[in-house]
């Protein structure tokens, strides 16, 4: 079977469900964008807008890059043995790689898969063979400089057996104008290997963003996902599914959003413990600021015996005009299961302001302390520098409210 | 260094404080005692200027300058320290990066900063506990040696510290007490201590003691005196001798 067979396969599927909504977040009609290459061809002067999303086109610290501007692969580099960093229509001119093609996230998911099936132009490929544990992060960006265009990176991550890798994925907007992202992740965790995911968001208002991300985990394996949303977008609903397949493996899926300006956000993910001895959580950190309407889901399956999950969502209100809504799901299909959750909105405390004050700070340190503590979240699993990074980009979000 | 007179206090509409008259100079430190809703804490809330608490009537004068109209905040600056009997807990929040901003807000920045955190968390013994969160899971020993802490570590004037022994056992009471010691006898500022039972006055070396009962201030004087008869006789003593002074 060579690339044509496979697409020619999934193509009927696709066009099906070409007007099917997704379950949640705000519905959009496609005629209103264009999925072409777009004009984009390199990343220079977007340097700092890149570093606030993690990449460092400079490359130090890093083991692999990939650039994509618009729906065009710019640049791409490995400089580790048993790593592969490639567009993806490189990558699949190897058959064996068909095998993770359209097989962790169904094309006829809804309406932005089989556009983004459709249409497919690019995306990146990252392979890690066996036994490599690559030491310091690979680096995907993808910047959105067209107006009006459909970007719609399709991301394969394949991480060998006992094989580790720390992917950081940078995406951005350079302009003001209307856009819509549409990024399809599939990322294959083999027998005992890890993955931590990092992705940095920071769209405009007038872009509306829908990642597809599915995952599948086989014994032992490990995968951590961070995502941060940072800016204002004008809608973003994702809901990676992280499904642990293999004994005893194990996830954890972070998030921290931002909802600013009139951000429509629909964010969420679920893990499905599929196999015994399986455990992850997921938690979320949601400020809603302006007049941003943010629904934060998470949901935990228990589907095998000795399996232990856990949801932890939190809200924080800084603004009469926004809402942010909760929804922690649980569901055990099997007896012996541990699955728990914690679930808390508010705001920010006034006895712990005046602590603040007491302790020498002005209102507004007080209130940047308070936000920063609300922010912390476990970056587990990461190298010490990324952890740093990380932790940087938390302290300023603390600091510009 | 400090003047009250007259001070009235209300907490919701209720008068806490009926009328309280103190003064405290330089280098002192006067224990506050008194029985469970004497109104204490209310008085050193008031004198900081927590919002929650209003002056009714009456002057704070600190060093020269009338407090009553000033906020919190500009009175944290004129070098009024609180130290809380229940500070809130603050999840994600780490002892250390709480200790640094104060630092820094002193003026103390990289090395001078890690070195003035390392004497004070030596001082009160909280190395171990320098990268917990503030307050989540600390014993009440470790609650209030960090509280304290933080109050030393902003170096105020006047420190002015709620019940830093209560549920602290003698251990803790060995590090507590000689620390506040240390600061007050080494910084020259002076310090209000409130406390219920009197076994950290051997520490501190008070230099006077009023009594507060129902809002107001009913006995003053040497410390060791009124601590021993207050241990003897409880408070219900300092009553009987209000009514008989009357």
């Amino acid at each position: 079977m060579n690339l044509e067979d496979a697409r020619r396969i999934l193509k009927p599927k696709a066009e099906k469900a070409l007007a099917k909504p997704a379950p949640h977040g705000l519905d959009l009609a496609l005629s209103g964008f264009k999925l072409e290459t777009g004009f984009g061809t390199s990343v220079e002067g977007s340097e700092k807008t890149l570093e606030s999303v993690g990449i460092d086109l400079r490359e130090r610290n890093r083991s692999g890059s990939y650039y994509q501007v618009d729906n065009r692969a710019v640049y791409s580099s490995a400089r580790q043995g048993g790593l592969t960093v490639k567009p993806l229509n490189e990558a699949l001119r190897n058959p064996e790689n068909l095998d993770y093609y359209w097989k962790a996230v169904p094309v006829d998911t809804d309406k932005y898969t089989a556009a983004a099936f459709l249409g497919e132009k690019e995306g990146y490929f990252i392979r890690v063979d066996d036994g490599v544990d690559v030491a310091t992060p690979v680096q995907a960006c993808l910047l959105l400089k067209t107006p009006g265009l459909i970007q719609a990176p399709h991301n394969i991550v394949v991480v060998g057996e006992n094989a580790g890798v720390h992917v950081i994925t940078g995406c951005a907007a350079m302009r003001e104008e209307a856009g819509l992202h549409i990024g399809v992740s599939e990322f294959y965790v083999k027998k005992g290997g890890t993955l931590t995911f990092t992705m940095i968001h920071s769209w405009s208002k007038a872009v509306h963003v829908r990642p597809r991300t599915v995952v599948r985990v086989e014994e032992g394996g490990v995968f951590i996902s961070h995502y941060i949303n940072t800016s204002p977008v004008s809608s973003l609903q994702t809901y990676p599914v992280a499904h642990l397949d293999g004994r005893g493996s194990r996830a954890h899926l972070s998030s921290i959003i931002m909802g600013r300006g009139a951000s429509q956000i629909d964010v969420g993910g679920a893990l499905e413990l599929n196999s015994p001895g399986c455990s992850g959580e997921i938690m979320s950190r949601t400020i809603g600021l302006d007049s941003s309407v943010t629904v934060a889901r998470a949901r935990v399956v228990g589907g095998a015996p000795s399996v232990k999950g856990h949801v932890e969502c939190r809200g924080l209100l800084l603004s009469n005009e926004s809402r942010i809504d909760a929804i922690p799901e649980l569901e055990a299909r099997v007896q012996d299961v541990q699955l728990t959750h914690e679930a808390a909105i508010g705001r920010i405390a006034e006895e712990e302001l005046l602590y603040l004050v007491a302790r020498g700070f002005t209102g507004e340190e007080a209130k940047s302390i308070i936000v920063r503590g609300f922010l912390q979240v476990e970056l587990s699993g990461l190298p010490e520098n990324l952890v740093k990074y990380l932790e940087g980009i938390l302290d300023s979000l603390a600091a510009s409210l | 260094m400090l003047y009250l007179k007259g001070l009235v206090v209300e907490l919701g509409g209720r008068t806490i404080i009926k009328g309280v008259d103190l003064s405290l100079g330089d280098g002192e430190l006067a224990l506050l005692l008194g029985p469970n809703g004497s109104g204490k804490s209310t008085l050193l809330h008031a004198i900081v200027g927590d919002p929650r608490y209003r002056v009714a009537s009456g002057s704070i004068v600190f060093e020269g300058k009338e407090l009553t109209g000033l906020k919190m905040e500009e009175r944290v600056r004129l070098g009024l320290g609180l130290s809380f009997q229940f500070p809130p807990r603050l999840k994600g929040i780490r002892l250390r990066h709480l200790m640094l901003r104060i630092l820094e807000k002193r003026g103390l920045r990289g090395t001078e900063a890690e070195d003035a955190l390392e004497e004070y968390s030596r001082l009160l013994r909280m190395e171990s506990l320098l990268d917990k969160d503030f307050n989540v899971g600390f014993s009440g020993g470790e609650a209030k040696r960090a509280e304290l802490m933080l109050t030393l570590a902003q170096k105020p004037r006047l420190l002015l510290l709620d019940e830093p022994d209560s549920g602290v056992d003698v251990e803790n009471l060995g590090v507590i007490g000689p620390a506040i010691l240390h600061y007050v006898s080494s910084n020259g500022g002076a310090a209000i201590l409130i406390t219920h039972t009197g076994y950290i006055a051997r520490h501190v070396k008070a230099s006077g003691a009023y009594v507060l009962l129902d809002g107001r201030i009913v006995c003053s004087g040497n410390p060791e005196e009124i601590v021993s008869n207050i241990m003897q006789h409880g408070f219900e003593a300092c009553e009987e001798c209000r009514r008989a002074r009357r």
